[in-house]
């Protein structure tokens, strides 16, 4: 291969990296540069520095340490037979990378993934090598999340999470079919235990951590995963459950959905057109309904049609409410909080909003209005003093009145 | 509100600074302590405009009252504000807190409501600022030029402060600039945006890393203008790619979906395909596939049908043919096309002088569908729903086989390989073409012919249905010569 600059290399690898859904840097310990000889800082809420036109955060140098790839994946742009161009960093230039770009303020630290090269463990080290180049050598305090390489030494493994604020492990796939399917090389079984190593160590680390203020935190952000999503079978139910599963097993932060998005060189066993965006967005909202708002699993997978598919029109929270009409409407003076949460429109905010002021009045109609953001979204699921929607919860229209119209942004409008 | 008529008596506080919170909290406090009611009192900063009927606010002190602890927070970020009314309105808060040391709670209160809209600006303003921020190196100096919204500088010092404790840096912004060396913060006047200059390397590596994370295929400007508004784009480098990008990325994400197939035939995308299919194991993958399908439960019928019939032929067929769903014996047997109507499709199949060997033959739905009547299972058609939550598994052997030509018998078929209702009539005879490649062709079902009760024109239509697979296998013939 002949040899790249580094510009060239940022852009191969980068451009590896951007399937990748995670980009959170929030969640873990709070640090900064002062009393060191390094920079960077963590204030527990990660900072966006900047959008890309697909809508996406950028917070993070999310970059491959090579492109290059052992492995044959069907849905992964980099797998072996894949005809795209090859690069390769070295630790130190992905070190300095990460270093310019934070005393730039460009971003808030460094996400690194890597295809395999050689042997799992020898990526692996490599991964870990920046990690700790960047943690001993330079001081640095700002935010690092590793990929991990699943079928690598424990140890190395071990390592990754002590340098880093956060370790992922993607289970790539929803069901194990499609993953001997597409990635017949990877193991289901193997990703799962290194999962739950992972979660073992995190729960030592905090357990060592109560005991002496001094031990070093583990992944004190957390582990996360990725799912793809469209590529194979699986409905939105059984995503849903799959993810759940996944968050009480192994104590996951976050599981990431990547729709699956046509890629250049596209292998043959992948479909073609790729899942409607808003697939993976109502699945971000089931998440947050389980994860903020109480709803079991079960009762999500409830919100979804006969074949299991999230309804894409609206979201999943109005989709139960519409499905449960006999839960509605909802008392703002007197129901609970787990109930408040139900209603459609109305985020965590509100509820509190609405709970901190219902000690001091009894609340109107218009008095939500001012502690919600729409008010007409709200309208048919609440009871007030002064408002009862007796009728509109019985409308078979009022789906149709409630789905949002589709909307366009012009930006380059003067 | 505060200056409308002379207010002869009305008291005058003049802070030191935009964001003097102390100035403004050590002055609210003796006047509501003495009892003077925020309609006497005028607000103003140092510098700014004055008002000539005010007099100097000094308050002998009177009864003191404490004030919630969440509502000081916020009167630190709403005395940011860029509203000349904020002092006030904070003011006629504490003015309230007076007499209902809760009354700060209420968030129905307008006045709450207000202020807190005030302070969720300031936060999202500050917010930006630590985000946008964008410096750049010049001789061992970090220099950065910003717009904020608010009076927010001296409120974010502290943030870059712990970020950046080992650099020295300049923030510049139009009001007010300050400068940390590395030990201590300093202040100075406002600045343009020249003074602090481009020539940073490094914003090449920055765009360079900007326009290669951007995934083409997704594009969702809206949410990027929600987050980003354009506002600060002026001092962010890697703004200027965005119109570019959006420019270019429906003809990237073309040139992804169907690179080779538009631009150099169908042929050679085939061959494309296939040579880059993983590990070679198009088999397995179908495989998988098959085994995959077993399982599914995307529709209600599996629930009642013996077992999935999926399609079958060899991987590399030229034609695909595409029926309605499996009857009652190929429930049984989990073959296609092995019923009545399948003898009638052979027989066909035989005089047109296509080998069933080198065909790939598969349904549209892939269970059974059927009314009990007393012992025998009546086919009943699917509907809509169950038509869309099998195509998955069409699509899915139709991308791994890709044919070139594609033969939907009968209009559920036709339905579901073309994603709309066609009438046979209209469509039967020629080819349509497919936008994922290849084209289709439409006849009818063979089990419409096992229905004709007429003997000539059952002779007839099954003429007509040979002579379409006739100029299929011409068609084909040619497609792959
Ligand atoms: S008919 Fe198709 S979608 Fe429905 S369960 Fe069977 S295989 Fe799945």
């Amino acid at each position: 291969m002949a040899q790249l600059d580094l510009q060239s290399k940022l852009a191969i690898l980068a451009d590896a990296a951007k399937y990748d859904a995670s980009c959170a840097s929030s969640g873990t310990s709070k640090r900064d540069s002062r009393g060191g000889k390094g920079l960077g800082s963590t204030e527990g809420m990660g900072i966006c520095h900047a959008y890309a036109p697909d809508g996406r955060c950028i917070s993070l140098l999310k970059i491959l340490l090579t492109n290059s790839c052992i492995f044959d994946c069907a849905y992964c742009i980099n797998r072996k037979s894949s005809n795209v161009r090859r690069a390769r960093f070295t630790a130190e230039e992905v070190v300095r990378l990460t270093l310019e770009f934070y005393k730039r303020n460009y971003i808030e630290g460094l996400f690194l993934s890597s295809g395999i090269i050689r042997s799992s463990n020898y990526t692996m080290e490599q991964i870990v090598e920046v990690a700790r180049s960047l943690r001993e050598d330079h001081d640095f305090r700002g935010y690092i999340h590793l990929k991990t390489i699943p079928d690598a030494d424990p140890e190395l493994v071990r390592q990754a999470g002590l340098y880093a604020d956060r370790v992922s492990i993607n289970v790539e796939l929803p069901t194990e079919d499609g993953l001997r399917r597409l990635a017949p090389e990877k193991d289901g079984g193997q990703i799962e235990s290194a999962m739950s190593d992972t979660r073992a160590a995190i729960d030592e680390g905090e357990e060592a951590k109560k005991k002496y203020k001094s031990a070093p935190g583990y992944a004190p952000a957390g582990q996360s995963t990725q799912m793809i999503v469209g590529a194979d079978a699986a409905s939105d139910g059984d995503i849903i459950t799959r993810a759940s599963g996944l968050y009480d097993r192994f104590r996951l932060r976050r599981v990431y959905y990547s729709a699956f998005s046509p890629i250049p060189d596209a292998s043959a066993v992948l479909p073609l057109k790729r899942p409607p965006l808003l697939r993976e967005h109502r699945l971000y909202q089931s998440d947050w309904l389980m994860r903020f708002y109480g709803f079991k699993p079960a009762e999500v997978v409830n919100a979804a049609g006969d074949d299991g598919m999230l309804p894409l029109d609206i979201d999943p929270k109005l989709a139960w409410a519409l499905k449960f009409r006999e839960s509605f409407p909802v008392d703002v003076n007197r129901a609970p909080k787990e109930q408040l949460l139900r209603v459609p429109g109305l985020g965590t905010k509100a509820v509190d909003r609405i709970l901190a002021s219902r000690r001091w009045r009894k609340l109107r109609l218009d008095d939500v209005a001012r502690l919600t953001v729409s008010i007409s979204k709200v309208r048919p699921f609440i009871a007030t003093i002064d408002w009862r929607p007796t009728l509109l919860t019985d409308r078979a229209d009022l789906r149709t009145l409630l789905a949002p119209r589709e909307q366009q942004l012009e930006l380059f409008a003067a | 509100m505060l200056r409308e008529g002379p207010m002869i008596d009305a008291h005058r506080v003049t802070l030191a600074a935009q964001d003097d919170f102390e100035g403004w909290r050590d002055a609210a406090r003796d006047l509501a302590e003495a009892g003077v009611p925020p309609s006497a009192i005028i607000w103003r900063v140092d510098g700014g405009p004055d008002d000539l009927f005010a007099t100097d606010a000094t308050q002998p002190k009177g009864a003191s009252f404490a004030v919630p602890r969440a509502f000081i927070d916020l009167a630190k970020s709403v005395v940011c504000h860029s509203d000349p009314e904020r002092f006030a309105l904070l003011y006629a808060m504490l003015w309230k807190l007076r007499t209902n040391r809760n009354a700060f709670e209420d968030r129905a209160d307008p006045l709450v409501d207000r202020l807190e809209r005030l302070a969720k600006e300031v936060r999202r303003d500050v917010h930006k600022m630590h985000a946008f921020v964008r410096f750049r190196e010049i001789n061992d100096r970090f220099v950065a030029f910003f717009e904020p919204d608010h009076h927010i500088v001296r409120h974010t010092a502290g943030f870059f402060v712990r970020r950046f404790t080992n650099m020295r840096w300049s923030i510049l912004t139009p009001e007010l600039s300050i400068y940390w060396d590395g030990e201590a913060l300093t202040e100075g006047p406002g600045a343009a945006r020249a003074e602090a200059p481009g020539g940073d390397p490094l914003e090449a590596m920055w765009k360079t890393y900007y326009a290669s994370i951007f995934n083409p295929a997704r594009l969702k400007v809206g949410a990027m203008l929600k987050e980003m508004p354009k506002k600060y784009w002026r001092n962010m480098p890697e703004t200027s790619l965005v119109q570019p990008l959006i420019a270019n990325a429906r003809t990237r994400e073309l040139e992804m979906i169907d690179r080779a197939a538009a631009k150099t035939g169908l042929k050679h995308a085939l061959e494309a395909e296939r040579s880059i299919e993983p590990g070679g194991n198009l088999r397995a993958s179908w495989e998988a596939l098959f085994k995959e399908a077993r399982g599914c439960t995307r529709c209600d019928l599996y629930k009642h049908a013996t077992q999935t019939v999926f399609g079958e032929g060899p991987l590399d067929a030229s034609i695909m043919f595409v029926g309605e769903q499996p009857g009652d014996q190929e429930d049984l047997a989990g073959r296609p096309f092995v019923g009545p109507a399948g003898q009638v499709f052979d027989e066909a199949l035989e005089k047109a002088g296509i080998p069933r060997s080198q065909v790939y033959v598969t349904n549209a739905v892939k269970h059974f569908k059927f009314e009990q009547k007393g012992k025998k299972r009546v086919h009943s058609k699917p509907n809509a729903g169950e038509i869309e939550a099998c195509r998955w598994w069409i699509d899915q052997e139709r991308s791994l086989i890709r044919p070139p030509v594609t033969v939907a018998l009968g209009a559920t078929a036709a339905r579901s390989v073309l994603d709309k209702v066609v009438t046979i009539s209209k469509v039967r005879g020629s080819p349509i073409p497919l936008a994922e490649g290849g084209e289709c062709w439409v006849t009818v079902h063979p089990s419409f012919l096992l229905r004709i009760p007429e003997p000539e024109r059952r002779v007839e239509e099954r003429q007509k249905f040979v002579d379409d697979l006739k100029r299929i296998r011409d068609r084909a013939e040619k497609l792959t010569a």
